[in-house]
């Protein structure tokens, strides 16, 4: 008797996983189990529009319309808490045991905590929606905020902070803002326009003392000075969520780790999106753990073809955007696998490093400029990195040559 | 009454392109397939509101420039995630090397 999928995590992955079982016209029974109270929802959001308008509107994934229509049980406010691999049962926090046959671990991440005393109500994260609606019940005129972590969740918050009046400082412990990924003419762009718009950003900044009285924080910083602030938003990271793929004993490497068809170290167990780590051919193999809208989209299709038997390996290339004031950031591949840079103008201030191995291979492209003037070149830029082309820098370069152009090269 | 309106001249849009086209506060997209035909759908995507005229067309497929939602743009069908709501399509003609879209009736 078929027993049916179960999914727990019902995040974009989970909530994505959940529909392609449908669009592939899996019949049996669909168990989709998350902790928090709402449908599964789209985060990026969180940190952009939604926190600018009045009141955050949560951007649902499929409507409880979508989900009944198509038999998706979705279970909400109900944490996994253990799984039987033997007898292929999870257990949840209400004591109910969903069945599987497959089972899918959508778990996510969840924010690093900031290691030190002092912290209270006054000092937040932000990851779900709960914690968009209670920051954004702080941001306005004449409030102050104070960002620690200029990371992209920090620096997009800390740009609709602004367009809301609030005063808004940024403090990161590293000696520039986006360290981890963006190469450093790109950051410089993004600390310059948040300056612009009257952002104070503090790098190089490590934090001695926290204290959170509940009605403000004071935040002592090593180099002398204290900050004080109505909110304390901190974006330092994410860690995957394990704990239930570790307890039942499974294999966990920088996240649950996966095989390139994104099965745990149990053939029944897969695993996906932001709490997985999965080896990606086009570097070699090299294992990689990513924070990534759009991965976590792929490999929850992915997931759910391979939970059905298909058999497929995770290829897509690794591709992150962000939005900040009018511009936006377009990362496609692994910047650190590059050992030089080729610049191309794009006009208006919009500009695209592409990054090249020792071999010539291109391994990735970062793109900023206002609106959508990346978008396309970055791209055919994700396709070519695909192919492990090796382009000539001089056609990368010139504004005359086209990248679709190399494409077909 | 049928309303064709001039969108640009043909030779404007590249093979296998698109061009952003607005008349009467809407804003439009028009293409030219890989197959020298013309096409027009609702400007924007319908997942956030984006023009569509910023993505990539790779065949029949219109790839929207913030988060790759893909839409048929000959027919306008939704064609993968985070894109579930299809566009409007209109009808195009060339005559006399300009494009020409009815968007009204
Ligand atoms: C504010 C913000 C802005 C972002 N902006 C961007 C962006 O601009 N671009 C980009 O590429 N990415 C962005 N991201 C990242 C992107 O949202 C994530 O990569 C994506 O949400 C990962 O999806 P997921 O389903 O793997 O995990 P999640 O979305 O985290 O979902 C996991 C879900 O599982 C639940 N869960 C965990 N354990 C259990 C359990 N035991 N039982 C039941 N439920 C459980 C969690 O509560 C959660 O609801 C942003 C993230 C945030 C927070
Ligand atoms: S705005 Fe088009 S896919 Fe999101």
């Amino acid at each position: 008797m078929t027993k049916g999928m179960v999914i727990i995590g019902a995040g974009e992955c989970g909530g994505r996983a959940a529909l392609a079982l449908r669009e592939l016209g899996y019949d049996g029974p669909v168990t989709l189990v998350g902790d928090e109270p709402h449908l599964p929802y789209e985060r990026p959001p969180l940190s952009k529009d939604a926190m600018v308008a009045d009141a955050p509107l949560l951007k649902a994934i499929a409507s409880e319309a979508v989900l009944a229509e198509r038999s998706i049980r979705h279970i909400h406010s109900l944490q996994a808490v253990a799984i039987d691999r033997a007898a292929h049962v999870v257990r949840l926090s209400d004591g109910s045991v969903p069945t599987y046959d497959k089972l899918l671990l959508a778990t996510g991440s969840v924010p690093r905590k900031l290691p030190m005393p002092g912290l209270d109500g006054r000092c937040v994260y932000l990851r779900t929606f709960n914690d968009a609606l209670a920051i954004r019940a702080h941001l306005s005129a004449g409030n102050r905020i104070a960002i620690i972590g200029g990371g992209f969740i920090g620096l997009e918050l800390a740009a609709a902070a602004r367009r809301l009046g609030a005063a808004v400082t940024v403090i990161e412990a590293q000696p520039r803002i986006l360290m981890r990924g963006v190469p450093a003419e790109i950051a410089e762009i993004i600390h310059q326009a948040h300056e612009a718009e009257g952002v104070k950003i503090l790098c190089g900044e490590g934090i001695a003392a926290i204290a959170d009285n509940g009605a403000e924080v004071r935040i002592a910083l090593a180099g002398g000075h204290d900050i004080v602030a109505d909110l304390a938003v901190i974006g330092i990271g994410a860690i995957p969520v394990t704990g239930l793929a570790a307890e039942a004993g499974l294999i966990i490497d920088n996240g649950i780790a996966v095989d390139a068809e994104l099965r745990t170290s149990d053939p029944d167990i897969f695993a996906a999106g932001d709490c997985c780590s999965f080896p990606l051919a086009i570097y070699g193999g090299r294992r990689v753990r990513l924070e990534a809208w759009r991965n976590a989209q792929e490999q929850g299709a992915l997931a759910a073809r391979n939970m059905l038997g298909a058999g497929e390996a995770h290829a897509a290339v690794p591709w992150f955007w962000s939005d900040q004031y009018g511009l936006t950031l377009q990362i496609a591949g692994l910047s650190d696998e590059g050992r030089s840079i080729v610049r191309r103008e794009l006009g208006d201030g919009a500009f695209i490093l592409f990054h090249l191995a020792e071999d010539g291979r291109l391994v990735a492209a970062s793109g900023i400029g206002p609106g959508n003037a990346v978008a396309r070149d970055v791209r055919l830029a994700e396709m070519l990195i695909a192919k492990q082309a090796k382009p000539a820098p001089e056609a990368l370069g010139s504004q005359t040559v086209k990248l679709k152009s190399l494409l077909a090269a | 009454m049928s309303n064709w309106v001039e969108a640009c001249d043909a030779g404007d849009i590249d093979e296998e392109d698109v061009m952003r086209f607005d008349h009467g506060g809407r804003t439009f997209a028009v293409y030219r397939s890989p197959d020298d035909e013309y096409f027009a759908t609702d400007g924007l995507c319908t997942h956030e509101k984006v023009h569509l005229a910023d993505g990539l067309v790779m065949d029949d497929i219109i790839e929207c420039p913030k988060h790759n939602g893909r839409f048929n743009y000959k027919t306008g069908a939704a064609r993968g995630a985070p894109v579930c709501v299809d566009l409007r399509t209109y009808p195009v003609k060339v005559d006399a090397g300009k494009v020409l879209v009815r968007i009204g009736w």
